[in-house]
């Protein structure tokens, strides 16, 4: 809040928009990231609406595929990874003992692009044509030949998306390298730092390649070229190899940095500390590197050789083997720990069940000759919204509130945030288990009716998509509480069990997180 | 501390190798990925992309096995025309030359230029099939109404995988009149 | 709160309406083991990693339970200091691998043994239409178009939904019992998937590129599936009916396809009444043309444009069938001339420039006869 005479509107339009603040740039990115949840939030109750029962009901099929697409997009490139960022800029300068972040300018701007790609996404729904409705993997030739005018600001959005990314990953991996606190190594770091430093390296590597396939397809909507046109000698497959060598290590992006938050919330709350640390490090870089050797296992169907095949198939189920130690790591953690039942714990616990089912269920896709059954179907569906869902945004839930007291001075409700816990565990579960159930029987993915045999579970998912998605109402209360300071004051450590240095500060924090470099003692 | 000199020629460097590397992803991705992924795909048998590039005619024939080639036609519902092959599966010895020939017949109103695409299963068998003379080679323009014969000469490479006793090639029709090229790519990969 | 009390009404009557549905058992929950070798082979390696998870799923979520109740800080418990150890890392890095390695060697049998389309008795040819699937039998000359056969008015619910809603075709791929069949799969237009699971072959049928995969089907009965890559507004319109017959069933069909494919050729000859037309044209219309340009005629502008009061409906004849037969570049209308035959397609032209209120406007010309589509051709 630098010492200005303005006042009203001016002041405050430069503290935010002018901003360079870790803590005021991270709280923007999830303020976006949280508008933006609800919106594909919106379409995805939408989307179970249309499901509720077969036969046309409100959309129609080619908005039926518009939402679907839209929801997929933003949910990932408009919540999850903003907000992932978001979280990376309150907490990183404070876990390493840093005064900010390396390179406060960029940070701006990285944030300050992002509406913009969000509102060029959000328009593209309101257009002649109506919005993308490939699916948000984006297939040519459907996207390109046979896409809406609209592909076009999609695109470009991406770009812009990318470019944040990017930016932002650049400014993580220099905050992370250059400005610890003196004394602190790399395996001194808390894990959820390491687990964001590998996601930094993945979006470095992989957003480079999204934005040249989406300009693949920009030329070859516009500019005579045939990348994916098998008329002009090219391949509609290349594209999907492009994308999925994108789209896999995305999932660790996803993911890792939800492992990061896991990791801190468990020893938290067993009071004990986290088991096998050196393990979680290889774990999660093992992860990274595998994860970008899989990726045709999203593409068994398309014909690839038998002996491309086999080697997609040992990859992906190596994967297994590091998401396993983590599982189990947190499990040693818990072993004879003093286990308290908070908020965050509650959601953090929630977590591994739910993660682990994903895991079981993607552990099962990756065999090959069964995928052929699984692929496309709501039993993908199943897999990769468990791994996402009850997976990614419980370990976003367990963030926000075993870090808001520390960012706001005030405790959240705690009856609501139990209510909360309870009702998102049963809505999700109820939405998204029985997908597998329709999956296995047949149900095909992306699509906008359905027979008869199919009715009751989708019945099943749809109550519980509401019973989730209006619970969410009670995270923003509760949110609210705690930032409108309602809640009971907090002091430095709010958290009993909690280690890391952002507990040494006051809460809510000084502006500029550490003047001075802290005093670390590690053992 | 540097000097502002020495640093405003730093930057200047690191414009340059920025650029550069900028320059040269746009190149990599327009010149070198797709010629790039065609020489993986044969090279590794995906996705059944046939070789292209035009051979001899053989003259090592192996008497001890027959195999069967089917031919098959797709036509791009864009394009009017009439396109089948005449015969519909031939049987032949490693090294043998066959000629056979697809019949094409242009049904709309203007003049038409299209590319045949020719794709093969079992992909793995794809690079042993290769071709002496093809329609395929370039671009085929009828007239309104006229029909033409389109030849293939080709024999299948002796070094054939012994298991392999079923070919299936086939060709699609997909119409480039219409199609501009207002940033010329380099042809070199289909007419080759 | 009326509406609340709505919620919570509809909420009790699902659970209960899912629970008597469940007591019917009539519910599919888990993968069909199939017709076929393969689809048998996969069903086995399904339900051996099902059991796996679900060992190690009891093991990790049974240690994770007593964890919680035996170590809550509520009951007193003091957490330990232990926070390191090696020899278990390992233990539980080596185990998952040797589990992984067992699980490969089924999995790799069979996805050789899929790979295997050598010594097919049948060929056919499956090419992916938005939105439609069209099969050549490629030893015996015969080929067909396989369209959606639910009605519209089933899909607004107008009228009831049939058993096989959405899963029925008006003509089914038949094919013998006992025979190795092998499936070519190609697409027109976009990318499709050709999925049948109780045959356990799903392939990507791609445009420009052929892919197979084959089946031996044990049993004969009817096998449904649907296409299961997006491709478009009618993606989840273009089921997969398999009519598997006994050989000699099938004999005589392949006989009786060939016959009618000489009859057909006369129909062009006959002149048609206008309801004759008519009638034939309403029922090719809701099958083809209105899954984009709407039952009533009003489109999705502008991807998918009106027909109602529209230039080309309205224009000459000529004009307009020749937009049917050879589609228009650049858009999403295909060419039909191959796909329908003369009386179709003059009953589809007719059908557009008389309904709606079309009769009343724009050119005068509006039934056509199935010769002048012979001519145009």
């Amino acid at each position: 809040m630098g010492a200005t005479n303005k006042k009203g509107l001016a002041a405050w339009f430069e503290r935010w928009v002018f901003s360079t603040n870790h803590k005021d740039i991270g709280s923007l990115y999830l303020i976006f990231a949280g508008v933006m949840f609800f919106t594909a939030g919106i379409m995805a109750l939408l989307i179970r609406y249309e499901l509720f029962e077969p036969g046309h009901r409100l959309l129609d099929p080619n908005t039926f595929n518009s939402m679907t697409t839209m929801h997929g997009l933003i949910m990932v490139f408009g919540f999850m990874m903003p907000f992932f960022t978001g979280l990376a800029n309150w907490q990183i300068p404070m876990m390493i003992g840093a005064p900010d972040m390396a390179f406060p300018r960029m940070n701006n701007w990285s944030f300050w692009i992002l509406p913009f790609a969000g509102i060029l996404l959000v328009s593209t729904l309101f257009m002649q044509g109506g919005a993308p409705n490939f699916g948000w993997t984006m297939y040519a030739p459907l996207s390109t030949t046979y896409g809406p005018k609209s592909t076009d600001f999609l695109i470009f959005a991406i770009h812009i998306l990318g470019i944040s990314s990017i930016m932002g990953s650049i400014n993580i991996i220099a905050t992370i390298l250059n400005m610890r606190a003196p004394g602190m190594k790399l395996m001194n770091m808390p894990i959820f730092v390491w687990t964001w430093l590998v996601t930094a390296y993945l979006m470095l590597a992989v957003m480079p390649v999204l934005a040249g396939a989406v300009t693949m397809l920009l030329t070859d909507r516009h500019f005579g070229t045939s990348f994916f046109n098998a008329a002009g000698g090219g391949d509609p497959v290349m594209f999907q190899h492009i994308f999925w060598f994108f789209g896999h290590p995305e999932v660790y992006i996803l993911i890792l940095p939800a492992f990061g938050v896991v990791s801190e919330v468990v020893p938290a709350f067993s009071r004990k500390r986290l088991f096998g640390y050196d393990f979680m490090v290889y774990a999660i870089v093992a992860i990274a590197v595998i994860g970008f050797v899989v990726w045709a296992h999203h593409m068994f169907t398309t014909g690839i050789s038998l002996a491309a095949e086999l080697f997609f198939m040992y990859t992906t189920s190596i994967i297994a083997v590091p998401t396993g130690i983590k599982v189990f790591n947190w499990m040693a953690t818990m072993w004879r720990g003093s286990i308290s039942f908070e908020t965050p714990m509650l959601f953090t616990l929630a977590f591994i069940f739910q993660f682990t089912m994903g895991g079981f269920t993607g552990l099962m896709c990756s065999v090959a000759p069964a995928d052929y059954q699984y692929h496309d179907t709501y039993f993908v569906v199943a897999h990769f919204h468990y791994v996402l869902v009850p997976g990614a945004t419980f370990a976003i839930f367990s963030s926000l509130y075993y870090w808001v007291p520390k960012w706001t001075g005030h405790m959240y409700c705690e009856k609501i945030g139990q209510l909360h816990f309870w009702l998102s565990v049963i809505g999700v579960n109820l939405c998204f288990f029985p997908m597998h159930f329709v999956g296995l029987a047949g149900m095909p993915r992306r699509i906008p009716d359905y027979s008869l045999q199919f009715t009751t579970f989708n019945q099943a998912a749809s109550i519980g998509a509401m019973i989730f998605g209006f619970s969410q109402l009670l995270l923003i209360y509760n949110m609210w509480y705690a930032v409108a300071g309602k809640g009971k004051k907090v002091s430095s450590q709010v958290w009993e069990g909690a280690r890391g240095l952002e507990w040494t500060l006051s809460s809510p924090p000084p502006h500029h997180s550490f003047d001075k470099p802290p005093i670390l003692k590690f053992d | 501390m540097d000097t502002s000199a020495t640093t405003s020629a730093k930057n200047k460097r690191t414009r340059i190798i920025l650029l550069a590397a900028a320059v040269m992803m746009f190149g990599f991705a327009y010149y070198v990925l797709v010629p790039m992924y065609n020489v993986l795909c044969s090279a590794f048998g995906l996705n059944g992309k046939p070789n292209l590039t035009q051979v001899a005619a053989a003259d090592d024939v192996d008497m001890t096995r027959t195999v069967k080639v089917q031919f098959i036609a797709t036509n791009n519902s864009q394009v009017p025309w009439k396109f089948y092959p005449k015969v519909r599966q031939v049987s032949l010895h490693p090294g043998e030359n066959k000629r056979v020939a697809y019949f094409g017949e242009n049904f709309s109103a203007t003049a038409m230029t299209v590319q045949a695409i020719p794709s093969i299963t079992p992909a793995r068998a794809a690079k042993y099939l290769k071709k002496t003379e093809c329609f395929c080679f370039r671009q085929q323009t009828l007239a309104s109404h006229k029909h033409m014969d389109m030849p293939i000469l080709f024999h299948l490479d002796p070094a054939l995988p012994k298991d392999i006793k079923t070919i299936t090639l086939s060709y699609t029709l997909f119409d480039t009149t219409s199609i501009t090229h207002p940033l010329k790519r380099p042809q070199g990969r289909l007419s080759g | 709160m009326r509406s609340v009390q709505k919620w919570f009404i509809g909420v009790v009557v699902t659970v209960a309406s899912l629970l008597t549905s469940l007591a019917h058992a009539q519910l599919k929950y888990n993968m069909s083991p199939g017709v076929t070798p393969l689809s048998r082979d996969i069903f086995d390696l399904h339900m051996i990693i099902f059991w796996i998870c679900v060992a190690i799923g009891v093991l990790v979520y049974g240690v994770l339970i007593y964890s919680l109740v035996k170590f809550r800080k509520s009951k007193g418990a003091k957490a330990a200091s232990f926070h390191d150890n090696t020899r278990i890392e390992i233990i539980w890095t080596i185990i998952p691998c040797l589990i992984l390695i067992l699980l490969e060697i089924p999995s790799t049998k069979t996805l050789i043994h899929m790979s295997n389309t050598d010594d097919a008795e049948v060929n056919v040819l499956v090419t992916g239409y938005q939105w439609k699937w069209k099969y050549e039998y490629l030893d015996q000359g015969i080929s067909f178009f396989s369209n959606l056969a639910t009605t519209q008015d089933q899909i607004n619910g107008k009228q009831p939904k049939s058993p096989w809603y959405l899963l029925e075709v008006d003509h089914p791929l038949v094919l013998p019992v006992g025979k190795k069949i092998r499936f070519i799969v190609t697409a027109n237009d976009v990318i499709h998937s050709w999925w049948v699971p109780e045959l356990g072959v799903k392939r990507d049928a791609i445009p420009g590129f052929v892919h197979e995969s084959w089946a031996k089907i044990e049993k004969p009965g009817i096998y449904r599936g649907q296409c299961t890559e997006l491709c478009g507004v009618g993606h989840g319109y273009m089921p997969i009916v398999v009519d598997a017959k006994p050989q000699q069933e099938y004999d005589k069909w392949v006989k009786q396809q060939q016959a009618s494919k000489a009859a057909a050729a006369g129909a062009a000859d006959k002149q048609w009444t206008r309801d004759e037309l008519m009638e034939k044209g309403k029922t090719v219309y809701g099958k083809i043309c209105a899954v984009c340009h709407m039952p009533n005629g009003a489109g999705m502008p502008p991807a998918f444009p009106a027909l109602k009061g529209s230039a080309i409906a309205l224009g000459p004849a000529s004009k307009h069938i020749d937009i049917v037969l050879h589609g228009k570049s650049g858009s999403a209308m295909q060419a039909f001339g191959e796909q329908l035959d003369d009386a179709e397609i003059a009953a589809v032209v007719t059908y557009e420039r008389e309904a709606w209120g079309n009769d009343a406007k724009g050119d005068k010309e509006k039934v056509i006869q199935p010769s002048q589509i012979k001519d145009a051709r």
